[in-house]
């Protein structure tokens, strides 16, 4: 199969050029300037960017176990829609990825079935109870690409001083959900004036940054690889600053909404503006912002986190945590930060691109010649619409439900293969 | 007034979304409604053919009759759901409860839940009208209306008076919504408290004055509300013990001196005599506190009646 796309301005280097495309089966084997050689499928992409496929490291995929949330076709198929090529998937399924029967269940049903390639992340202690290290070097054995008890956090400082140790001995990166359980109690939003209002019971900024305060130290004295998942505020922000001019190995991610909403969002009782971490005051917004900017924040991630209809719409205090990303992450980036010259469309495209996959190394996402065609095409002039139907996910928790944003992917291409193409 | 203002079909999720001509309005409404609760026939047709629904998902037996008796009194039809004994114990969703009360056709809806936002719910749910009776620390519309009717029935205006309010501002729904009524009337409202009773922001959010100290807050105070100390913020580690927080936040003969000699003394119950207050200033002449309970049911009357559209 030869698929060539023509007219198209590619992320090539750092830079947008004019530059046609020929992919033969699964790789990029020709970019020039024009390629008029014949090819089975032609993709006229005048007026498009073509960029690397999206990678994004914090997914959650429910499956095993949570099937009527999403499972990995619809999972991937939202990502296809997205224009994401590579996803890592969280551990907190059900059974929890602890074990290689897990491993190989989601690696061979995404191979299989999927619409993205699908990395894992096993757990980092058994069940993510944070009593016991999960049998970790085994499941590298079998290609975890990092461990995580995202969605939980080890309270423990001394059995996450042993994660980091054991982890770092067979050289697997440990990612973090920073939250301290006493602080964060029965919290659904940002400790601030909204919750104050709405009478809802805060979390507070502390609770996440006590936490990474304490891994940062723990990274240090064990050497270990250590990634911040979702940063959300602007002292955690400050803490990695000094942690990186230090010189040890922390990296940490931001998710869209971190970047674009705040409290303010869930002044509604909209349950769809209700995660963790939760939406943080307009000062911490703007500190991620500019730390996605400056390189403190290293990448962007959805923290895709499917919900049913039936879970969300209901009581605040009762709905559980999380919002969907893989769709809505692109346009809104591009909406409500690249549109109004809040940061460069450059770094949003390296942020959900080469710097996620080189934080897990994971093959990396560029247009190269000899590399896989993993490939987005987007229209920056047209709107991507999030109506609940449009929704490739099989849950519809998201913010930006029923509202339209600049931007929309026109095709995802994995391996050559097409996955994603809009009518 | 430039116009008389509507109240058919509308929702009281609290009172951000009324104007104080509207509070005004109400409270007039509710002074009819009081004196017809003096009455010896304590009745009137207005709401006949009407159906009320208390949707009680919290227990609150006291506001639960309040309404009850409210809506008999204008003669609607009541019928009560309390989630103790029904089916939301057994696992059915709000969502679901609601969608077989409106098929039974209920018209307005009075709601206690221990969620935020509940009320909203109910009414997306429904369609009808929802009268907040109490959505977890969030608001409570009716009891910041009957005290603001208690206080203004007494000294005629809110304007200028000094309102200083004593206890868990941390979990009180009662100041939240007050602190709202009372500044559109133009009260200088204090608020008074441990700081681990007190949520930061108040100042900026509500527009009132922050005291930890008792006597300073009570200091030339018109009208000074005690709040419930619950046990259960023992056990959350908010304080260590009633006897100390008492020693500090009671309010006795020896604090209320700080206060306007004859400031009206007020709390929304149940109390905890000897906690947050002493029967010495519970039952003194200046206390108002059994007046309240009976301004409940004029000003629940009151906003059923505009709700409605009953007419007299």
């Amino acid at each position: 199969m030869t698929t060539l796309i023509k007219n198209g301005t590619a992320y090539i280097d750092g830079a947008f050029v004019k530059k046609d495309i020929l992919i033969e089966d699964k790789l990029i084997t020709r970019i020039e300037d024009k390629i008029n050689e014949p090819a089975e499928k032609v993709i006229d992409a005048k007026g498009m960017h073509v960029f690397p496929g999206f990678v994004d490291i914090h997914v959650h995929l429910r499956d095993p176990g949570q099937t009527y949330k999403e499972d990995i076709v619809s999972g991937t198929r939202s990502a296809a829609r997205g224009g994401f090529t590579s996803l890592c998937a969280m551990p907190n399924t059900d059974p929890v990825v602890d074990n290689i029967a897990t491993v190989d269940y989601i690696q061979r049903r995404a191979k299989d079935l999927g619409s993205a390639k699908v990395y894992v992340i096993g757990a980092m202690t058994k069940k993510s109870e944070g009593l016991e290290i999960s049998e970790m070097a085994t499941m590298k054995s079998d290609g975890i690409v990092a461990v995580s008890d995202d969605g939980k956090c080890v309270q423990n400082a001394k059995l996450m001083l042993n994660c980091m140790r054991y982890a770092t001995n067979f050289g697997l990166p440990l990612i973090v959900h920073a939250e301290d359980y006493n602080l964060s109690g029965s919290g659904q939003i940002h400790a601030g004036k909204i919750a104050l209002k709405l009478g809802l019971t805060g979390i507070p900024a502390l609770a996440e940054e006590v936490i990474i305060s304490r891994d940062i130290m723990l990274a240090e004295n064990t050497g270990s690889r250590l990634h911040i998942a979702h940063i959300s505020t602007a002292r955690s922000i400050e803490l990695v600053r000094e942690a990186k001019q230090l010189g040890f190995n922390i990296t940490c991610e931001v998710t869209p909404h971190h970047l674009i909403l705040t409290e303010d969002a869930c002044l509604g009782f909209d349950t769809n503006t209700k995660m963790k971490p939760p939406l943080r005051t307009e000062a911490d917004r703007q500190a991620c912002v500019q730390a996605l900017k400056d390189g403190i924040i290293d990448c962007i991630a959805t923290d895709h986190a499917p919900h049913a209809d039936f879970e969300k719409v209901r009581e605040f205090d009762h709905a559980p945590f999380g919002v969907i990303g893989l769709e809505t992450a692109f346009p809104a980036l591009y909406h409500h930060l690249v549109k109004p010259g809040h940061i460069s469309l450059e770094r949003i495209v390296d942020a959900l691109t080469s710097v996620p996959a080189s934080l897990l190394d994971l093959p990396p996402s560029a247009l190269k010649i000899g590399y896989p065609a993993d490939i987005c095409l987007v229209d920056l002039n047209q709107e991507t619409s999030f109506e609940p139907e449009e929704i490739a996910s099989k849950s519809k928790n998201t913010p930006w439900l029923n509202q339209k944003l600049s931007g929309k992917v026109i095709y995802t291409i994995l391996d050559g293969r097409i996955t994603w193409e809009a009518i | 007034m430039d116009s008389i203002p509507q109240f058919v079909g509308r929702n009281l999720f609290d009172l951000d979304d009324y104007s104080a001509e509207e509070i005004m309005y109400i409270l007039e409404a509710a002074r009819g409604m009081k004196e017809i609760n003096l009455r010896q026939y304590k009745k009137i047709p207005t709401l006949r053919g009407k159906t009320i629904c208390t949707l009680f998902v919290e227990n609150s037996t006291r506001t639960r009759m309040s309404f009850e008796l409210a809506a008999s009194r204008l003669s609607a039809d009541v019928v009560s759901f309390q989630a103790t004994v029904s089916s939301l114990q057994k696992g059915e969703s709000l969502q679901d409860t609601v969608y077989t009360l409106d098929a039974m056709g209920i018209d307005l809806y009075c709601i206690r839940h221990s969620s935020p936002g509940s009320p909203q719910l109910v009414h997306k749910y429904s369609g009808k009208p929802v009268i907040n009776g109490g959505d977890g620390r969030h608001a409570h519309p009716t009891q910041a209306l009957l005290d603001i009717f208690s206080i203004w029935e007494k000294l005629g205006s809110l304007e200028g008076l000094k309102i200083t309010i004593v206890g868990d501002i941390l979990n009180s729904r009662v100041v939240r919504s007050n602190l709202i009524g009372m500044k559109k009337l133009g009260a200088d409202v204090t608020v008074c408290g441990p700081r681990t009773l007190m949520p930061g922001g108040m100042e900026d959010i509500y527009g009132c004055r922050v005291e930890y100290n008792l006597p300073e807050a009570l200091r030339d105070a018109d009208v000074v509300m005690g709040l419930r100390m619950q046990l259960e913020r023992m056990t959350e580690g908010l304080f260590p013990s009633l006897e100390e927080y008492s020693k500090h936040y009671v309010l006795s003969k020896d604090t209320i001196k700080f206060a306007k000699k004859d400031a009206l003394i007020m709390h929304p119950g149940p109390m905890n005599r000897g906690v947050e207050i002493l029967p010495e200033i519970a039952d003194s002449d200046h206390s108002i506190i059994v007046e309240q309970v009976a301004n409940g049911v004029a000003v629940r009357m009151a906003l059923m009646f505009l709700i409605l559209g009953g007419k007299l």
